[in-house]
């Protein structure tokens, strides 16, 4: 189970999030659960459409060594990196008058949350949430 | 997509049913017709019932907060309602909490509030 989405205007963003609720539900995550992947992704998609213009983000079903099954999206573009990564996760820091609140409230909902990125080529954030049984 | 969203007028308040997957072009003429209305009807309060909304991400509780401070700023108290469970908790574990607007169950319990609100001469909070 994969879905690629690309990212080009507002509608791929809200279109990427219903996926992976849509995708969660069938992997059998709670409403709460499908709710804080929704968000996550959102934030991701929304970000990518700020601050690179367009990009993409793969959901896809995953298993752990131990057999655990997850969820595994990941947000990628080829825009302008992050230089402080720390900041970037800072609640409340924003370079754009928003909320900052995507990155590091995004980070707390997920059980893993990676960021790798290069200023001048791009942003690559990956997230996983796995299913308690 | 649907472009409507209903607002409603009861005596002198606005009922708004917010949709999900709220676009931003459907957001600024939401703002805009509430705050027309608000002023061509001498609006005393604003119901935004979100008992429909299946999240509430930054973007959506921007929109929120915004409509609820504009309204306040034209003289108007403003009533979040109809919150589902699941939405507050994944809410409040992203970092939002509305701390700042009236928020009740019920439409019906928002319509109750504002009237003894009205009735008390409460300042808008
Ligand atoms: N895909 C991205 N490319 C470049 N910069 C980004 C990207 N995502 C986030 N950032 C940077 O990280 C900051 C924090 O992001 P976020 O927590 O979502 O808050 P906000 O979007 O409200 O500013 C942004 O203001 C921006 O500077
Ligand atoms: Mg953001």
């Amino acid at each position: 189970m994969v879905e690629n989405i690309q990212i080009f205007q507002e509608y791929d963003a809200i279109l990427a999030r219903q996926r992976g609720r849509e995708m969660a539900k069938q992997l059998g995550f709670s409403l709460v659960d499908q709710t804080r992947i929704a968000i996550s992704i959102s934030e991701l998609a929304r970000n990518i459409l700020i601050y690179a213009g367009e990009g993409e983000v793969e959901i896809r079903m995953i298993e752990s060594s131990g057999h655990k099954t997850g969820l595994e999206i990941r947000a990628s573009d080829k825009g302008p990196g992050i230089s402080d990564l720390e900041m970037a996760l800072t609640d409340g820091y924003t370079s754009s008058g928003g909320l900052g609140m995507g990155l590091p409230g995004t980070k707390r909902l997920m059980d893993d949350f990676e960021i790798r990125s290069d200023v001048g080529k791009g942003t690559s954030i990956t997230i996983r949430k796995w299913l308690s049984s | 997509m649907q472009n409507q969203v209903p607002i409603l007028q009861m005596g002198d308040v606005l009922i708004v049913t917010i949709k999900p997957d709220l676009t931003d072009d459907e957001a600024v003429k939401l703002k805009d017709d509430i705050l027309h209305e608000i002023k061509k009807n001498n609006i005393y309060g604003l119901i935004l019932d979100i008992s429909v909304v299946d999240l509430i991400d930054s973007y959506m509780g921007r929109i929120l907060s915004e409509m609820s401070d504009m309204s306040r700023l034209m003289g108007a108290s403003t009533v979040i309602t109809g919150m589902s469970p699941y939405v507050a908790i994944s809410m409040v574990e992203f970092g939002l909490n509305f701390r700042s607007i009236q928020t009740a169950l019920t439409v019906e319990k928002g319509m109750e509030w504002l009237n003894i609100s009205r009735t008390m001469g409460v300042s808008h909070g």
